[in-house]
């Protein structure tokens, strides 16, 4: 067992090397795409209405750079390492499984976290150094936090620079609404997309959307950030005047009134430089989803022993990390569905002892997803049958102990009801993975704790300064009603279900050509076991679709950077499921007559036959 | 070898025949070409019942929003209906209320806009077309416009159809229910094409003036609402108490997450076909003014563009029986074949003539197709096994022709008859067995429009034989043809007719490929087919092998 511990561990650190590199790879590419980008960037930001001909011929900027070469490089060296820092993050911050917040307080956990704080910081300050850059490469009236202005009682003086100060704020401004939309939308989500294209082209049908969408976002983060300069810039404009010892120019007017703000040029080059930020950031993003997402093809069965951690049954078993699964799960669907020869090595059998090792491994795993999602599917239904009837929501509080479980409150009625039923238990309304994919990371349960800690503390403080009970239950009952996001428990249910669709495209491709390909009838053994887990997930999702919210679609969000498409994975998986019953009673037809199963299920795959579902 | 239309059976003479499209006993003169009588799904849409929809034309919205709207919500329906120059007319024309700079600086756009365009269209004529216009243009419908049946789809794996009908409405029919529903949906104008999802029993996309549409025809509930339509079918008598159901989602209700989904993208109208993966995951759209060809994920409502420079658009998309290919059709003398494992894509181009029609061999080795403005079939072979990582080295270098349908008169009984001409459309057997050629005809040359079907064989050498002509009654032509995937003794071509018939040819006949599972098990005891012996050994085509 040690022998195989170790080859485990070397395994997995040398799987963990295939996302690396691809990181690796995408960093460099987005690092390299930096030149013609600030290219594109510098010329923008020359861009007047009013000289048209002098943008054209860009003598001043020609100038300007040559003027200060040393300033540029030095700006571009640290335009590369916010690039790098972007990248970083994306690699230490994707995942392949969304963290759906089921409740507004929930996303309030998700913000306060640690982690989360951890990274608007950092992206706050990388918003700083960049539009410090951007500052510098404008040049002119941006140039500088200070310039010597004449007062009229003393000498020279150094004044502030409020057209700098602004643009440094606001790239501050979009830094942290970039890391904090990043959370609302599930930007670190990265989705496979069904339609596999080679990178170059993936990258040229987005780039597109990247633009437009770092664009518009630039303009919404503008506005939000005018508003709050407008009513709260005179703080740091006194702090930075105070810690610097600036004076405030008094013969220049200051920007957060009406008039100081409808400067054109400083809108336009505030709007370029949001966006040019916004975009370099999303490029970095961009490919990096699309470096990590491409299609991995692992060898089915190894050719020396050492390999055999690398090989596709062993990774699809493996659970960490969770992102070579799904790669290994992506293959196989592939496998199943293009590959003819591959196909072939899954039905083999094992040299000595000819075994279906490989098929039955595969089989094994694909089953264990399906039913594992039927288990959690059944156990949600039961849930919501059970108490969601009587009433619309639950509560939880603090066990008086203050041990780490949590005791769930079933709240009846505000006015006339005490507490009806106390039942210890996890969080029932939004059931997470963790069982499934245990070493996902899942900010969700402990944010959550953390943050209806506080929001306990309240109602306990509120309740005894009160006195009775109403008060405390009005309070809980306003919280739920406001905060409960509806869709977001199916949502949640359905959170890694990519998987369970390449399982379920894997397996039914696979049957289907075992009808014809299948020489030794490995798959024949385990057709029933299949159709029943099939037939059970078809079963519990129908049921699942009959609970309110399920079966209603979210709008679509366009030129978003943020991935949405695991809102809607439940209606991909249910479309599979189908197609895959059917993909397989269409091969077989008449023949699953003489396969072995329960009544019941027989009469519902006697509907598939004759396409009544 | 190649030859033409001569070698062919002539065609029936065209009085006194049309009894035996539904006389029990007897035969047309071809025995290999039977009409089978009293089928089920015998249909008729006669075309005075069927009114086209008025659709209010553009000026007649613009003169209703005058009396009733202010400038701002014109503007705004303007500039949601047609865009930024539909903003720019609406400016440009109520210079009263508008300042001036604003009406002339829109009038200059608009110019400008306008001339642009032109320029556009100079490069890609089918630009200037209206939408209309251009669906009846690129539809594989012959005469689309002023076609009582615009679209008919058999569904793959049982014997249910759907009709699309000229006044916009779609009809199913299901020989085994008394019902037939028909759905219809506000954005559900000219019909182009349709077509059924395979392996699923409900679902139909419909390509329609500006979006897609996907509906879930639920087969199990057909009896629980019953409302009144028209409809004269041959087979299903009126009665009092089965009426038709109709499915018909409000306006006001959520569109997709109904009975139907909507699938729209800016800048993709009109639709004008579709095409479901064989797998059933995958749907592709195309639009001819679209350059891009839209792949669904039709369950998550998601698109992906693939953008290719040239062509002006994508008219017409077919995909193999196999799934790992994917014809496209541009507007201009161009056509693409996808490879659908990565998505890339070869280009064919210096034809003489738009790509009209193509159809593909059910083994997906094989893809006919025609051009505008020619009178013969070119074939394309891919010998590779489709999934390989170099998917399109193994493809061919050059289309061969493999029939020539030039026109030619044939003897008849009534004397000579021209057949011949420019194709429309062509379909090809799921068991890879008859090949229908819809030729278009030319009503001033005295030739009709007509069906040709050939016999053809795969392996091991590919080879067309003649086997005879398909025509209607006196003085309807064929506008739209199928076969019927589900057809167990042979193959079954449905035609639609200029009157509004549907009628269902069937060719009987032992198939040699190993029947696909699933598909219908062994098929029964063929009919002996008795033909004559001089048109046995007639090849017009056939493949050297090397």
């Amino acid at each position: 067992s040690g022998h195989s511990k170790d080859g485990l561990c070397t395994g997995s650190s040398r799987r963990d090397q295939v996302i690396f590199w691809r990181a690796v790879a995408s960093i460099a590419w987005s690092v390299l795409l930096l030149p013609p980008t600030t290219a594109l960037y510098v010329v923008l930001s020359r861009f007047s209405l009013f000289h048209p001909l002098q943008w054209l011929t860009g003598k001043r900027t020609l100038k300007n750079v040559i003027y200060s070469q040393n300033i540029a490089i030095f700006s571009f060296i640290l335009l590369c390492g916010v690039v790098l820092l972007v990248g970083f993050f994306n690699l230490e911050y994707y995942s392949v499984v969304p963290s759906i917040a089921c409740s507004k307080i929930a996303l309030l956990g998700h913000v306060l976290h640690p982690r989360q704080f951890f990274h608007s910081l950092v992206h706050c300050i990388m918003g700083v150094v960049v539009a410090w850059c951007c500052a510098v490469t404008i040049g002119g009236r941006y140039q500088a936090l200070g310039y010597p202005c004449m007062k009229d009682e003393s000498g020279p003086q150094m004044c502030l620079n409020e057209n700098h100060l602004v643009l440094l704020l606001a790239g501050a401004f979009v830094g942290y609404s970039h890391s904090l939309l990043g959370l609302v939308h599930n930007m670190n989500y990265i989705s496979f997309h069904t339609v596999q294209q080679y990178k170059y082209l993936c990258f040229k049908g987005t780039l597109p959307l990247v633009m437009r969408a770092s664009a518009v976002q630039a303009l919404y983060s503008l506005r939000n950030f005018l508003a709050l300069y407008f009513f709260m810039g005179y703080v740091p404009r006194a702090w930075v005047c105070r810690t610097l010892d600036l004076q405030v120019d008094s013969s220049v007017y200051s920007l957060d009134c009406v008039s100081g703000l409808l400067d054109l040029s400083l809108l336009y080059q505030l709007w370029i430089s949001a966006s040019f930020l916004l975009f370099t950031w999303y490029i970095t993003v961009l490919l990096f989803r699309i470096f990590v997402t491409e299609a991995y093809s692992f060898p089915v069965q190894p050719t020396f022993q050492e390999d055999a951690h690398q090989c596709l049954p062993e990774v699809i078993t493996g659970k960490q990390p969770t992102i070579l699964k799904f790669l290994a799960l992506q293959d196989l669907a592939r496998l199943s569905n293009h590959c003819p020869s591959r196909r072939q090595e899954v039905f083999s059998l094992s040299q000595p002892g000819g075994h279906p090792l490989t098929w039955t491994a595969v089989n094994r795993e694909c089953l264990s997803l399906l039913s594992d999602l039927t288990e959690r599917l059944v156990s949600h239904h039961d849930n919501v049958a059970s108490n969601g009837r009587t009433n619309r929501s639950w509560v939880l509080f603090p066990p008086p102990g203050g041990s780490r479980s949590w005791v769930l409150a079933h709240v009846h009625h505000p006015l006339t009801s005490s507490l009806m039923s106390i039942i210890p238990s996890r969080l029932p309304s939004c059931p997470s993975s963790p069982h499934v994919f245990p070493h996902v990371h899942h900010p969700l349960t402990s944010s959550l704790t953390s943050s209806l800690m506080s929001l306990t503390s309240l109602t306990s403080s509120l309740t005894s300064r009160c006195g009775p009970w109403p008060i405390c239950f009005m309070m809980s009952d306003w919280v739920l009603f406001s905060l409960q996001l509806p869709e977001a428990s199916s949502q949640a249910l359905f959170a890694d279900s990519q998987a369970h669709i390449w399982a379920l495209e894997g397996l039914s491709h696979l049957v289907a050509a075992s009808y014809s390909e299948d020489q030794y009838g490995v798959v024949q053994t385990t057709l029933p076991s299949i159709l029943s887990a099939m037939l059970m997930l078809q079963e519990a999702v129908d049921r699942h679709f009959k609970l309110p919210h399920a079966s209603s679609k979210p709008g679509r969000s366009s030129f978003s950077m943020g991935d949405s498409s695991y809102k809607t994975l439940r209606f991909a998986l249910r479309a599979t499921l189908k197609t895959s019953i059917y993909r397989i009673t269409a091969t077989f037809g008449e023949h699953l007559n003489a396969v072995q199963m329960s009544s019941e299920h027989r009469k519902r795959l006697q509907n598939f036959l004759e396409y009544k579902e | 070898m190649m030859c033409s239309l001569a070698l062919f059976p002539p065609p029936l003479p065209g009085d006194g025949e049309t009894s035996h499209y539904y006389s029990k006993d007897e035969f047309t003169t071809d025995p290999s070409v039977w009409f089978e009588e009293s089928h089920a799904l015998n249909l008729y849409f006669p075309r005075e019942s069927l009114k086209p929809h008025s659709r209010p034309e553009s000026s007649s919205k613009a003169a209703f929003r005058d009396h009733c709207e202010t400038l701002y919500t014109r503007s705004a329906g303007a500039w949601r209906d047609a865009g930024l120059s539909g903003l720019l007319n609406e400016i440009a024309n109520s210079s009263a209320e508008v300042p001036k700079w604003l009406g002339v600086s829109s009038r200059c756009v608009l110019a400008l806009l306008q001339w642009v365009s032109s320029f556009h269209g100079s490069l890609f004529p089918h630009l200037t077309l209206s939408s209309e216009e251009m669906t009846a243009e690129f539809s594989q419908v012959l005469d689309w416009s002023d076609c009582a049946v615009r679209g008919f789809a058999w569904h793959p794996h049982t014997q249910k159809c759907a009709v699309a009908l000229l006044d916009d409405s779609i009809k199913i029919y299901n020989p085994k229910s008394s019902t037939s529903p028909t759905l219809k949906h506000r954005l559900q104008r000219s019909v182009a094409a349709l077509q059924w999802k395979p392996l699923c029993a409900s679902d139909l996309a419909v390509a329609c003036h500006n979006c897609l549409l996907v509906w879930h025809v639920d087969p199990t509930s057909l009896s629980t609402r019953y409302t009144h339509t028209h409809t004269h079918t041959h087979t299903q008598p009126h009665s009092p108490q089965v009426l038709p159901q109709r499915f018909h989602c409000s306006p006001s209700r959520r569109p997709s997450s109904g009975c139907a989904q909507v699938l729209s993208h800016p800048g993709h109208s009109p639709v004008t076909s579709v095409a479901w993966s064989p797998s059933g995951s995958l749907l592709v759209s195309a639009s001819p003014r679209d350059t891009a060809m839209l792949v669904w994920d039709v369950a998550v409502e998601s698109c992906v563009p693939l953008h290719r420079v040239g062509g002006g658009g994508v008219t017409h998309i077919s995909w193999s029986p196999d799934g790992s290919r994917l014809m496209a059709a541009t507007p201009s003398s161009l056509f693409r074949v996808w490879e659908t494992r990565m998505w890339t894509c070869e280009r064919w181009p210096s034809l003489k003539g738009r790509c009209q029609s193509g159809c593909w061999s059910p083994d997906g080795s094989r893809l006919l197709f025609t051009v505008q403005g020619e009178t013969v079939i070119y074939a394309l072979t891919f010998t590779d096994t489709p999934g390989l990582p170099l998917g399109m080295s193994g493809g061919p270098k050059a289309a061969t022709v493999v029939a020539d349908l030039s026109e030619t008169s044939l003897d008849t009984p009534d004397g000579d008859t021209m057949v011949g001409g420019e194709i429309q459309s062509l379909a090809w057997d799921p068991r890879g067995e008859r090949l229908a050629v819809l030729l278009k005809g030319d009503a001033g040359a005295g030739r009709p429009a007509m069906i040709a079907v050939f016999k053809t064989q795969i392996n091991p050498a590919f080879k067309l034989l003649p086997c005879g002509f398909v025509q209607g009654e006196p003085g309807t032509e064929p506008r739209l043809m199928q076969f019927n995937p589900n057809f167990r003794h042979g193959a079954q071509l449905t035609v639609c007719w200029s009157n509004g018939k549907i009628t269902h040819v069937a060719f009987y006949f032992m198939s040699a490929r190993v029947p696909q599972p699933g598909v219908g098990g062994s098929p029964p005891l063929p009919i002996s087919q008795g033909r004559p012996a001089d048109y046995v050994n007639q090849t017009l085509y056939t493949e050297l092998i090397s």
